[in-house]
């Protein structure tokens, strides 16, 4: 057995907890989880059926801890896992699935079929059998800060930027401050605007906030690709900047899985709680909108709609909160036949966006999102990750539609009434 | 000699088997290594444990049309089958005499013949699903076959036990219950007991997150 199917071998081994021996006794193979993902709806290929999806853990556990299992991998009619299962799974479980729970709703004995996903990802990861690009984005992210390569130099760029167009300092190491605002790689070189309206937003709302050179950085490819070592490691950075600034709060920004890793994973990663409080930007907006600290004026009259990115609703739990906010600052506001915990993804999550070779699956399994948005035909998107803002972005053009997309935080911002 | 057998040993042998087997296996679930969540949690995960343990048996929103007949031909098996277990008169009478010492009113025949027309074509329909649908054959296990089998064998047995006609027919019945009380423990039958820990943990952990599933 070589070296790297023997690690992978025992960090699956590794996964098998209380959970995954109750889901995995349970499973009916009805197969009803196909129908809720958009890997499978799309493609129509059995393949990807999420349960299918976790068959290595599966195919373990069934050798290791049930008696069939183990009777018949001692007569020999059942192989153990080789190399080329390992192979095999691999673009199954990183390109052809984006990590959005939905198939965890819909499971009639209950299966959290995300869940033993990423478990899968923690074995394919060890014996190395993961994509290329996430294994350099992670590198990027351990060696630089950031999967995409952005170092402090170009923040700062981006703050002078913003400084510039608002007339207003973004607060950077300030000690003591109340929150301290995370960002995503993606929001400092694609959507600055985010940071623009933060600025705006907390000046009006007198929020003590600052950045930190040290920790800028909130998305997290430890989790991506399946390694919680590296998780763990990402996420003490923040911790670390937290602690040096004395802050009492860190700010999850606009990005699904980034909120999911510091909100969620993150005290498991690094194994002790925090000792400060994680909020969402989105629940911090409407903490501040319902205690009145933020005012905003004006109703956007076209139809408009809320994208709910995964991680942040199915996932996180953050789902009253865009839509009262969206409420609030439109006359028209329409919701998809499937929203809120049961939204469909936009394709591009866990990972599956920054996979090149994924693309073509991507943009196929965007047909989803494209089938919603015909049926509601709306004039805005609005959404509150940078990831599903440009995943989508590519899919509408993909398809020749012409809607536009635009952040929660940033279009809240445009409402705001100037003190 | 062996009906003594069936009557007897066999059938106390997989009592045994199934009470020891269900108990350990559920044990070794509830007692297996689970990791504290140290994240703080945004509500209390035990109403989400409980909640979810029910509402799974309602299809998830938006699902019910893409899955019609397999909700349908689950909820014509699981209900034909409880009713065919627990109400047809030999099974309150043998539970009366056997285990219980009480007893409560049998379905009609009639009722019976529904049941059983129920629970039959429940049972077809996802059989048929397993060897036909893309998805559920190339998901499905020979477990899941062997019990779809042993439980046609079962109920078919239990029917032609009603005629009451020949002793060898409750005997065979018998028989085939008791090979399906020996595998059951072994087999994915278990998520009659299963699905409960399955459901409450994940309710439990969507429900600190203040999810609702
Ligand atoms: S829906 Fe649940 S029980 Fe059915 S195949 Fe998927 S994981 Fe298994
Ligand atoms: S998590 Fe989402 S993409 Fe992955 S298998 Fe489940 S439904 Fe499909």
């Amino acid at each position: 057995m070589s070296e790297r199917l023997e690690r992978g071998l025992n960090k699956l081994r590794a996964q098998i907890d209380s959970k995954v021996q109750s889901y995995f006794s349970s499973c009916v193979h009805c197969g009803i989880c196909a129908e809720s993902c958009l890997f499978y709806t799309e493609t129509q290929d059995p393949r990807y059926t999420p349960i299918y999806k976790t068959k290595p853990l599966h195919t373990l556990w069934q050798q290791e801890y049930t008696f069939w299992g183990k009777l018949s991998k001692s007569l020999g009619f059942s192989k153990s896992l080789t190399e080329q299962d390992f192979a095999d799974w691999e673009p199954l479980v990183y390109d052809g699935c984006s990590m959005c729970g939905r198939c965890s709703m819909v499971c009639p004995v209950g299966v959290d079929i995300a869940y033993i996903i990423q478990k899968v990802k923690e074995g394919l990861a060890a014996a190395e059998y993961s994509p290329d690009d996430l294994v350099q984005a992670t590198k990027r992210a351990v060696e630089i800060g950031s999967p995409m390569g952005v170092k402090l130099p170009a923040l700062q760029a981006q703050i002078r930027h913003v400084e510039e167009e608002t007339g207003m300092k973004v607060p950077i190491d300030v000690v003591g401050a109340d929150y301290l605002a995370l960002l995503s790689s993606m929001e400092i070189m694609n959507f600055p605007e985010y940071i623009a309206a933060l600025v705006r937003i907390f000046k009006q709302a007198g929020v003590s906030w600052t950045l930190c050179s040290e920790a800028f950085e909130a998305t997290n490819s430890g989790l991506q690709i399946g390694n919680s070592k590296i998780a763990g490691q990402l996420v003490q950075r923040v911790v670390d900047g937290a602690v040096k600034l004395k802050v009492k709060n860190v700010i999850s920004p606009e990005c699904g899985h980034a909120y999911s890793a510091i909100r969620w994973g993150g005290p498991n990663f690094i194994g002790k709680a925090y000792p400060f409080k994680v909020v969402h930007i989105l629940e911090l907006l409407d903490e501040l909108q319902q205690t009145g600290r933020l005012k905003t004026s004006g109703l956007e009259k076209g139809r408009i709609t809320f994208h709910d990115p995964c991680q942040i609703v199915r996932r996180g739990g953050v789902e009253a909160q865009p839509v009262r906010l969206l409420k609030s600052i439109s006359e028209n506001y329409v919701e998809m036949t499937e929203h809120g915990h049961m939204n469909w993804c936009c394709g591009g999550g866990g990972g599956v966006s920054t996979i090149e070779r994924a693309e073509d699956l991507r943009i196929q399994v965007f047909k989803r999102k494209k089938s919603q948005l015909d049926e509601l035909n709306v004039e805005t998107i609005v959404t509150a990750c940078a990831n599903c803002r440009l995943v989508m972005e590519e899919g509408l053009e993909h398809y020749d539609m012409d809607i536009p997309i635009i952040g929660m935080t940033e279009i809240i911002a445009e409402h705001l009434v100037e003190n | 000699m062996i009906a003594n057998l069936i009557d007897g040993l066999l059938w106390n042998i997989s009592l045994v088997v199934f009470a020891v087997g269900v108990s350990w296996k559920m044990l070794s679930i509830i007692f297996a290594k689970r990791p504290v969540d140290l994240s703080v949690a945004r509500a209390s995960s035990i109403p989400g444990a409980i909640k979810t343990v029910f509402t799974r048996f309602k299809p998830a929103a938006g699902m019910a049309s893409r899955i019609q007949m397999k909700i349908v031909a689950g909820y014509m098996f699981h209900l034909g089958l409880f009713a065919l277990m627990f109400f047809a008169a030999p099974h309150v009478r043998f539970l009366d005499n056997e285990f219980l010492g009480f007893s409560w009113t049998a379905m009609p025949h009639s009722a019976f013949i529904i049941s059983a027309q129920f629970a039959f074509l429940g049972l077809l329909m996802l059989w048929l699903y397993r060897v036909l649908d893309p998805v559920s054959k190339l998901i499905s296990t020979t477990g899941d076959h062997v019990a779809s089998i042993l439980t046609f064998v079962v109920m078919l047995t239990g029917c032609l036990a009603l005629l009451e006609s020949f002793s060898e027919l409750r005997l065979l019945h018998r028989f085939s219950v008791e090979l399906f009380l020996i595998y059951f423990p072994f087999s994915s039958l278990m998520h009659t007991f299963t699905f409960i820990p399955s459901r409450a943990f994940t309710g439990a952990w969507f429900g600190r997150r203040g999810i609702s599933s």
